[in-house]
């Protein structure tokens, strides 16, 4: 496989090694302090770290300020990057700003709802969706080119990523979706969080029936439950989440002071798991407020310590 | 059909509240179909402000006429005789009828009586939903007959996002989502293959993003 860009994280999927990301939610103001105190906790023991870019449309301290800091931290940073609040004006232009600072990785989603968020007045945008995103970084990067046909000086090297959701309806069109992305230019995928295990190994297992995985990394998404109720909540309130009632069972029949362990312990048996399932090339942990926890996850799964590439 | 829904009348109040001879002017076409803004409604509305008007104790002239169409010239002369005898004119037509009545009586008064809402069909007696945004370049024949445009909260056209849950989009469970509706057309189609091409970067310039837009036809022009 050759490489592409100079990220982290492409070079140890090349290399063969399981890949292992992380993600932060930027402050809700401008202290710098909480993002880069999460960060180091994360140095050691992730490949790349997503900032995720105002999730939940909930405004934010933005994604590329807060990528830029953890590169200047000598982090691996994932420049999340959604289409709902940006025209391909901006979307482009923020994509020369990271690259400014060798920001290699990228993923490229829509966004959720503005309605779920603190702005539900206002206008989407929408200009691409998250594959015409997808289309326009492998543009800037492949062919030099921006969307309006000009040449880019220095274009932007950043491995391509996108979002994948299994459990998301309609089923049938999941793995055409994929194969979507794919065609796109996706290069590597990290998917929605798994707690349904069964699903997702039919959804691989039709991944690879098209030889899909072959073509893309696919990084298993995955978030510890912290209590009962954060499985109910996802369960029931969450947009295309799955949760089995086996795994809500578990936890509610968890004495609630040992929730916190046994959601750590079923994250653990999940990726112990998922490693055996063909075409899972790495580990996507998605541990939300709960960031300290990440080092014990990686540990205990044995995917540590996290491989050298030059 | 432009659709539209009927302003709250204290709204409407409080935009005439100085005038002495008002008149409330209909339109015979879609916001008839709609029940917000054709003759019926212009009654309604009337029958309403005299009646807040005589509790009030003031005396208001309030007139009530209902034009074929409020998007035509020939259908707007009609009331030139009589515009002068009204200090203001409250009209229920869409947001271009509002404005080409504004146009051709400048030195009147108009408010609108009505929100204008969208393009879109009756599904029932008293549930009107969305069909089109007017975008200006039909995409209509990639998609099944369903717009996504239209028709999905991200207007998405490589759909559907994540959020969509057992056929409802993300933003309610009242709403179909686009993608689903599309994929279930393609497949009794039997063109499902067709979802797999990616539909390239829109061109929004024959959008709202264009600028003002106008459709001009010289084969047609006198």
């Amino acid at each position: 496989m050759t490489l592409k860009t100079p990220s982290k994280l492409e070079k140890i999927l090349a290399a063969g090694h399981y890949a292992v990301t992380s993600e932060v939610g930027p402050p809700r103001g401008s202290d710098p302090a909480h993002l880069e105190e999460k960060a180091n906790i994360l140095r050691d023991y992730v490949d790349g770290v997503n900032i995720t870019d105002n999730q939940t449309s909930v405004t934010r301290l933005c994604s590329l300020a807060a990528c830029i800091r953890l590169k200047l931290m000598g982090l691996e940073p994932v420049l999340q990057m959604v289409t709902r609040d940006r025209n391909r004006i901006a979307l482009q232009s923020d994509i020369l700003g990271a690259a400014s600072f060798d920001i290699y990785n990228i993923l490229c989603l829509s966004g959720d709802h503005q309605s779920f968020g603190d702005c539900a007045k206002g206008q989407n945008v929408h200009d691409l969706d998250s594959m015409q995103l997808l289309q326009t970084v492998r543009l800037m990067r492949d062919e030099g080119k921006f969307l309006g046909g000009g040449d880019i000086q220095r274009p932007p090297r950043m491995f391509a990523g996108a979002a994948a959701n299994p459990f998301a309806d309609p089923f049938e069109i999941r793995v055409p979706r994929l194969a979507k992305k794919v065609a796109a230019g996706a290069e590597f995928i990290q998917t929605q969080c798994i707690y349904n295990l069964d699903k997702f190994e039919l959804w691989m297992k039709l991944v690879r029936a098209r030889g899909l995985h072959e073509k893309v990394a696919i990084m298993a998404g995955l978030t510890p439950l912290k209590s009962v109720g954060m499985a109910r909540y996802m369960k029931n309130r969450v947009p295309g989440m799955d949760v089995p009632d086996d795994v809500v069972k578990r936890m509610a029949d968890t004495p609630k002071e040992k929730q916190p362990e046994e959601g750590i312990k079923i994250c653990i048996e999940s990726i112990q798991r998922l490693k055996e399932v063909e075409g899972v090339r790495g580990f996507h942990i998605m541990a939300i407020e709960w960031e300290e926890k990440v080092p014990e996850i990686v540990q205990q799964a044995g995917l540590y310590p996290r491989p050298e590439v030059a | 059909m432009i659709v539209a829904d009927r302003k709250p009348i204290e709204e409407i109040l409080e935009t005439i509240t100085a005038h002495q001879n008002i008149l409330i002017l209909g339109c015979n076409e879609c916001v008839t179909v709609c029940e917000a803004g054709g003759k019926k409604e212009v009654g309604v509305l009337a029958s309403a402000l005299r009646m807040y008007f005589l509790n009030q104790g003031q005396a208001r002239q309030i007139d009530e006429i209902t034009l074929e169409r409020q998007c035509d010239h020939e259908y707007l002369e009609e009331i030139r005789d009589r515009i002068d005898q009204y200090d203001a004119v409250v009209s229920l037509a869409c947001g271009v009828g509002v404005q080409f009545m504004a146009e051709k009586y400048h030195a009147t008064p108009i408010y609108p009586g009505v929100n204008t809402c969208f393009l879109g069909v009756t599904e029932k007696r008293g549930l009107w939903t969305e069909r089109c945004q007017a975008c200006g370049q039909c995409i209509l024949a990639l998609t099944g007959g369903i717009c996504p445009v239209s028709r999905c909260a991200k207007r998405i056209l490589n759909g559907p996002c994540g959020g969509s849950t057992r056929g409802k989009c993300e933003i309610s469970k009242d709403v179909d989502c686009a993608w689903q509706l599309i994929v279930d057309r393609l497949k009794a189609l039997d063109r499902l293959d067709d979802y797999e091409k990616l539909y390239p970067i829109k061109d929004w310039s024959s959008d709202r993003a264009g600028g003002p837009r106008k459709v001009v036809r010289e084969d047609v022009q006198q």
